[in-house]
Protein backbone atom coordinates (compact mmCIF):
# COMPACT_ATOMS: atom_id res chain seq x y z
CA UNK A 1 0.00 0.00 0.00
CA UNK A 2 2.84 2.48 0.64
CA UNK A 3 5.31 2.92 -2.50
CA UNK A 4 8.88 4.52 -1.85
CA UNK A 5 7.54 8.03 -2.27
CA UNK A 6 5.20 7.27 1.10
CA UNK A 7 8.50 5.91 2.77
CA UNK A 8 10.73 8.68 1.96
CA UNK A 9 8.07 11.30 3.59
CA UNK A 10 8.00 8.64 6.48
CA UNK A 11 11.23 8.73 7.13
CA UNK A 12 11.75 12.85 6.22
CA UNK A 13 9.11 13.61 9.04
CA UNK A 14 10.85 11.10 11.59
CA UNK A 15 12.14 13.19 14.01
CA UNK A 16 8.90 15.57 13.76
CA UNK A 17 7.61 18.56 11.06
CA UNK A 18 10.27 20.97 10.26
CA UNK A 19 10.13 24.31 12.17
CA UNK A 20 9.59 26.28 9.13
CA UNK A 21 7.34 28.59 8.01
CA UNK A 22 6.30 26.08 4.97
CA UNK A 23 7.39 22.41 6.55
CA UNK A 24 5.46 20.67 3.83
CA UNK A 25 7.63 22.62 1.10
CA UNK A 26 10.96 22.03 3.12
CA UNK A 27 10.17 18.19 3.01
CA UNK A 28 9.48 18.35 -0.71
CA UNK A 29 12.84 20.35 -1.47
CA UNK A 30 14.32 17.58 0.59
CA UNK A 31 13.24 14.86 -1.79
CA UNK A 32 13.02 16.38 -5.05
CA UNK A 33 8.77 16.54 -4.48
CA UNK A 34 6.58 19.24 -4.95
CA UNK A 35 4.56 20.66 -1.73
CA UNK A 36 1.15 19.46 -3.62
CA UNK A 37 2.75 16.20 -3.72
CA UNK A 38 3.84 15.75 0.09
CA UNK A 39 0.14 17.59 1.18
CA UNK A 40 -1.64 14.65 -0.88
CA UNK A 41 0.43 11.85 0.51
CA UNK A 42 0.17 13.05 3.92
CA UNK A 43 -3.71 13.64 3.74
CA UNK A 44 -3.79 10.52 2.37
CA UNK A 45 -2.50 8.30 5.09
CA UNK A 46 -3.82 10.52 7.70
CA UNK A 47 -7.49 9.50 5.75
CA UNK A 48 -6.53 5.55 5.77
CA UNK A 49 -5.17 5.54 9.39
CA UNK A 50 -1.06 5.04 8.48
CA UNK A 51 -1.11 8.28 10.43
CA UNK A 52 -3.30 8.77 13.68
CA UNK A 53 -2.53 12.55 13.69
CA UNK A 54 -0.09 14.80 12.67
CA UNK A 55 0.55 16.89 16.13
CA UNK A 56 2.75 17.31 19.82
CA UNK A 57 3.00 14.65 22.06
CA UNK A 58 3.32 16.10 25.69
CA UNK A 59 5.80 14.75 28.20
CA UNK A 60 3.26 13.49 31.11
CA UNK A 61 5.59 14.15 34.00
CA UNK A 62 5.81 17.71 32.53
CA UNK A 63 2.41 18.33 32.62
CA UNK A 64 2.41 17.88 36.22
CA UNK A 65 0.31 14.33 35.43
CA UNK A 66 2.66 11.95 38.01
CA UNK A 67 0.09 9.38 38.19
CA UNK A 68 0.33 7.43 35.16
CA UNK A 69 -1.61 4.06 36.15
CA UNK A 70 -1.90 0.92 33.79
CA UNK A 71 -5.38 -0.17 35.17
CA UNK A 72 -5.77 -4.01 34.26
CA UNK A 73 -8.80 -5.72 34.81
CA UNK A 74 -10.35 -9.29 34.38
CA UNK A 75 -13.52 -9.34 32.71
CA UNK A 76 -15.42 -12.44 31.35
CA UNK A 77 -14.63 -13.07 26.74
CA UNK A 78 -18.35 -12.77 26.54
CA UNK A 79 -18.04 -9.46 27.89
CA UNK A 80 -14.95 -8.04 26.66
CA UNK A 81 -15.92 -6.00 23.80
CA UNK A 82 -19.03 -4.47 24.89
CA UNK A 83 -16.97 -3.28 27.98
CA UNK A 84 -13.56 -2.50 26.24
CA UNK A 85 -14.98 0.00 24.03
CA UNK A 86 -16.92 1.53 26.98
CA UNK A 87 -13.80 2.12 29.07
CA UNK A 88 -11.97 3.73 25.62
CA UNK A 89 -14.71 6.35 25.47
CA UNK A 90 -14.05 7.39 28.74
CA UNK A 91 -12.51 10.69 28.49
CA UNK A 92 -9.25 10.16 30.82
CA UNK A 93 -8.46 7.01 29.25
CA UNK A 94 -5.61 7.31 26.64
CA UNK A 95 -5.54 3.78 25.64
CA UNK A 96 -7.44 0.84 25.68
CA UNK A 97 -7.18 -2.50 24.95
CA UNK A 98 -8.26 -6.43 25.34
CA UNK A 99 -4.66 -8.28 25.68
CA UNK A 100 -4.21 -12.17 26.54
CA UNK A 101 -4.20 -13.47 30.46
CA UNK A 102 -0.97 -15.35 31.10
CA UNK A 103 -3.07 -17.56 33.89
CA UNK A 104 -2.05 -18.16 36.31
CA UNK A 105 -0.53 -15.47 37.03
CA UNK A 106 -1.88 -12.68 35.29
CA UNK A 107 -5.53 -12.89 35.16
CA UNK A 108 -6.32 -9.37 33.80
CA UNK A 109 -7.49 -9.16 30.14
CA UNK A 110 -8.29 -5.50 29.80
CA UNK A 111 -5.94 -2.46 29.84
CA UNK A 112 -7.06 0.84 30.01
CA UNK A 113 -4.01 3.79 30.76
CA UNK A 114 -5.37 6.60 33.24
CA UNK A 115 -3.72 9.67 33.94
CA UNK A 116 -3.57 11.88 37.23
CA UNK A 117 -1.96 14.62 38.71
CA UNK A 118 -2.53 13.60 41.95
CA UNK A 119 -3.05 10.13 43.52
CA UNK A 120 -7.03 11.41 44.37
CA UNK A 121 -7.78 12.34 40.49
CA UNK A 122 -6.16 9.14 39.27
CA UNK A 123 -8.24 7.25 42.23
CA UNK A 124 -11.00 8.75 40.73
CA UNK A 125 -11.25 7.44 37.42
CA UNK A 126 -10.10 4.05 38.58
CA UNK A 127 -13.43 4.25 40.46
CA UNK A 128 -15.39 5.22 37.41
CA UNK A 129 -14.00 2.47 35.53
CA UNK A 130 -14.58 0.11 38.57
CA UNK A 131 -18.68 1.85 38.57
CA UNK A 132 -19.08 1.04 34.82
CA UNK A 133 -17.49 -2.36 34.81
CA UNK A 134 -20.31 -3.28 37.81
CA UNK A 135 -20.37 -7.30 38.47
CA UNK A 136 -18.15 -7.85 35.37
CA UNK A 137 -15.16 -6.93 36.87
CA UNK A 138 -13.78 -10.17 38.68
CA UNK A 139 -10.40 -8.66 39.83
CA UNK A 140 -8.56 -5.78 38.95
CA UNK A 141 -4.74 -4.16 39.46
CA UNK A 142 -3.18 -0.67 38.91
CA UNK A 143 0.29 -0.66 38.03
CA UNK A 144 1.68 2.62 37.98
CA UNK A 145 4.79 3.94 36.00
CA UNK A 146 7.94 4.55 38.62
CA UNK A 147 10.50 5.45 35.76
CA UNK A 148 10.86 5.70 32.14
CA UNK A 149 13.71 3.28 31.28
CA UNK A 150 13.49 3.81 27.58
CA UNK A 151 11.54 6.09 25.26
CA UNK A 152 11.76 5.98 21.25
CA UNK A 153 10.11 5.50 18.40
CA UNK A 154 9.63 2.35 16.29
CA UNK A 155 11.83 1.10 13.17
CA UNK A 156 10.73 0.75 9.64
CA UNK A 157 11.30 -1.67 6.91
CA UNK A 158 13.76 0.84 5.50
CA UNK A 159 17.62 -0.11 4.96
CA UNK A 160 18.64 3.13 7.09
CA UNK A 161 16.63 2.01 10.32
CA UNK A 162 14.68 4.92 11.10
CA UNK A 163 12.65 5.47 13.96
CA UNK A 164 9.37 7.10 13.93
CA UNK A 165 6.72 8.22 16.14
CA UNK A 166 4.71 6.14 18.71
CA UNK A 167 1.45 7.23 20.01
CA UNK B 1 5.03 27.11 31.26
CA UNK B 2 2.89 29.98 30.53
CA UNK B 3 -0.87 30.24 30.15
CA UNK B 4 0.40 30.58 26.33
CA UNK B 5 2.01 27.47 26.23
CA UNK B 6 -0.61 25.83 27.72
CA UNK B 7 -3.03 26.89 25.27
CA UNK B 8 -0.59 26.14 22.24
CA UNK B 9 -0.34 22.64 23.40
CA UNK B 10 -3.69 21.74 24.00
CA UNK B 11 -4.03 23.05 20.13
CA UNK B 12 -1.50 20.85 18.70
CA UNK B 13 -2.55 17.69 20.32
CA UNK B 14 -5.50 17.70 18.43
CA UNK B 15 -4.48 18.23 14.98
CA UNK B 16 -2.22 20.12 12.78
CA UNK B 17 -3.47 21.22 9.27
CA UNK B 18 -2.16 20.18 6.04
CA UNK B 19 -1.48 23.43 4.18
CA UNK B 20 0.91 25.34 2.65
CA UNK B 21 1.67 27.92 5.86
CA UNK B 22 0.12 25.64 8.69
CA UNK B 23 2.06 27.42 11.49
CA UNK B 24 0.75 31.47 10.42
CA UNK B 25 -2.63 29.05 10.55
CA UNK B 26 -2.45 27.94 14.16
CA UNK B 27 -1.18 31.09 15.08
CA UNK B 28 -3.57 33.25 13.80
CA UNK B 29 -6.24 30.69 15.64
CA UNK B 30 -4.01 31.18 18.90
CA UNK B 31 -3.44 34.81 18.66
CA UNK B 32 0.57 34.63 18.19
CA UNK B 33 2.59 35.34 15.30
CA UNK B 34 3.96 33.18 13.50
CA UNK B 35 7.62 33.37 14.75
CA UNK B 36 6.28 33.23 18.19
CA UNK B 37 4.54 30.18 17.57
CA UNK B 38 7.57 28.65 16.26
CA UNK B 39 10.05 29.92 18.99
CA UNK B 40 7.93 28.57 21.75
CA UNK B 41 7.68 25.15 19.50
CA UNK B 42 11.10 25.05 19.71
CA UNK B 43 11.19 25.92 23.23
CA UNK B 44 8.64 23.13 24.55
CA UNK B 45 10.62 20.90 22.36
CA UNK B 46 14.08 21.60 23.64
CA UNK B 47 13.48 21.57 27.63
CA UNK B 48 10.80 18.20 26.86
CA UNK B 49 7.87 19.42 27.80
CA UNK B 50 6.71 18.09 24.24
CA UNK B 51 8.46 14.62 23.22
CA UNK B 52 7.52 15.11 19.60
CA UNK B 53 5.83 16.86 17.22
CA UNK B 54 4.98 15.76 13.64
CA UNK B 55 3.22 12.57 12.12
CA UNK B 56 2.15 9.67 14.69
CA UNK B 57 2.17 6.63 12.60
CA UNK B 58 0.69 3.46 13.20
CA UNK B 59 2.65 0.88 13.32
CA UNK B 60 0.82 -2.42 12.44
CA UNK B 61 -0.86 -0.43 9.10
CA UNK B 62 2.34 0.58 8.24
CA UNK B 63 3.37 -3.66 8.04
CA UNK B 64 5.17 -3.63 11.18
CA UNK B 65 4.18 -5.47 14.35
CA UNK B 66 4.24 -4.13 18.24
CA UNK B 67 3.41 -6.02 21.30
CA UNK B 68 3.56 -5.58 25.16
CA UNK B 69 5.68 -7.83 27.05
CA UNK B 70 6.54 -8.16 30.98
CA UNK B 71 9.37 -9.23 33.17
CA UNK B 72 9.99 -10.03 37.02
CA UNK B 73 13.32 -8.31 37.26
CA UNK B 74 14.79 -9.60 40.94
CA UNK B 75 15.60 -5.94 42.61
CA UNK B 76 19.19 -6.69 42.83
CA UNK B 77 19.44 -7.98 38.94
CA UNK B 78 17.38 -4.74 38.00
CA UNK B 79 19.73 -2.54 36.50
CA UNK B 80 21.53 -5.40 34.52
CA UNK B 81 18.17 -6.66 33.27
CA UNK B 82 17.31 -2.67 32.33
CA UNK B 83 20.36 -2.52 30.12
CA UNK B 84 20.14 -6.00 28.37
CA UNK B 85 16.25 -5.12 27.60
CA UNK B 86 17.12 -1.52 26.70
CA UNK B 87 19.91 -2.72 24.02
CA UNK B 88 17.55 -4.43 22.01
CA UNK B 89 16.48 -2.00 19.07
CA UNK B 90 13.50 -3.35 18.37
CA UNK B 91 12.29 -2.21 22.48
CA UNK B 92 10.76 1.26 21.81
CA UNK B 93 9.05 2.19 25.11
CA UNK B 94 10.55 0.57 28.46
CA UNK B 95 8.70 1.41 32.12
CA UNK B 96 8.89 0.52 35.66
CA UNK B 97 6.02 -0.39 37.18
CA UNK B 98 4.89 -1.36 40.69
CA UNK B 99 4.47 -4.72 40.57
CA UNK B 100 5.58 -7.95 40.86
CA UNK B 101 6.12 -7.72 37.24
CA UNK B 102 8.41 -5.26 37.80
CA UNK B 103 9.30 -3.86 33.86
CA UNK B 104 6.95 -3.25 31.14
CA UNK B 105 8.12 -2.60 27.53
CA UNK B 106 6.68 -2.34 24.11
CA UNK B 107 8.25 -3.98 20.86
CA UNK B 108 8.03 -2.60 17.77
CA UNK B 109 9.42 -4.43 14.81
CA UNK B 110 9.23 -4.65 11.15
CA UNK B 111 7.67 -7.63 10.65
CA UNK B 112 5.31 -10.36 12.79
CA UNK B 113 7.87 -12.58 12.72
CA UNK B 114 10.70 -10.69 14.54
CA UNK B 115 8.47 -10.28 17.54
CA UNK B 116 8.84 -14.22 18.92
CA UNK B 117 12.49 -13.82 17.22
CA UNK B 118 13.06 -10.95 19.94
CA UNK B 119 11.05 -12.17 23.28
CA UNK B 120 13.10 -15.53 22.69
CA UNK B 121 16.11 -13.37 22.61
CA UNK B 122 15.43 -11.15 25.74
CA UNK B 123 14.36 -14.98 27.51
CA UNK B 124 17.80 -16.00 26.73
CA UNK B 125 20.16 -13.18 27.30
CA UNK B 126 17.70 -12.30 30.79
CA UNK B 127 17.25 -15.73 31.79
CA UNK B 128 13.62 -14.33 32.72
CA UNK B 129 10.09 -15.99 31.52
CA UNK B 130 8.77 -12.84 29.43
CA UNK B 131 5.29 -12.29 29.51
CA UNK B 132 4.11 -11.24 25.93
CA UNK B 133 0.44 -9.46 25.63
CA UNK B 134 0.20 -8.45 22.05
CA UNK B 135 -3.49 -6.50 21.64
CA UNK B 136 -5.95 -8.70 20.66
CA UNK B 137 -8.11 -5.59 20.14
CA UNK B 138 -7.92 -1.72 20.03
CA UNK B 139 -10.42 -0.24 21.49
CA UNK B 140 -8.97 3.16 22.00
CA UNK B 141 -5.88 5.02 21.57
CA UNK B 142 -5.34 9.03 21.68
CA UNK B 143 -3.05 10.29 24.51
CA UNK B 144 -4.39 13.96 24.92
CA UNK B 145 -3.15 15.78 28.33
CA UNK B 146 -4.92 18.86 29.17
CA UNK B 147 -1.66 21.17 29.99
Amino acid sequence: MLDDIDRNIIQATQAGLPLTPQPYQAIADQLGLTAEQVMQRLSVMQNNGIIRRIGAVPNHYKLGYRFNGMTVWNIPDQFIDELGQKVGQLEFVSHCYHRPRNLPSWPYNLFAMVHGKTQQAADQQIQQITDLLGEHNLGCDVLYSTKILKKTGFRTGNPAGNRLCLD
Amino acid sequence: MDEIDKHLINTLQHGFPICASPYQQVATQLGLTEQALLDRLKALLANGTLTRFGPLYHAERMGGALTLAAVKAPEQRYDEITTIINSFTEVAHNYARSHELNMWFVLATETPEQIQQTLSSIAQKTGLTVYNMPKITEYFVNLKLEA
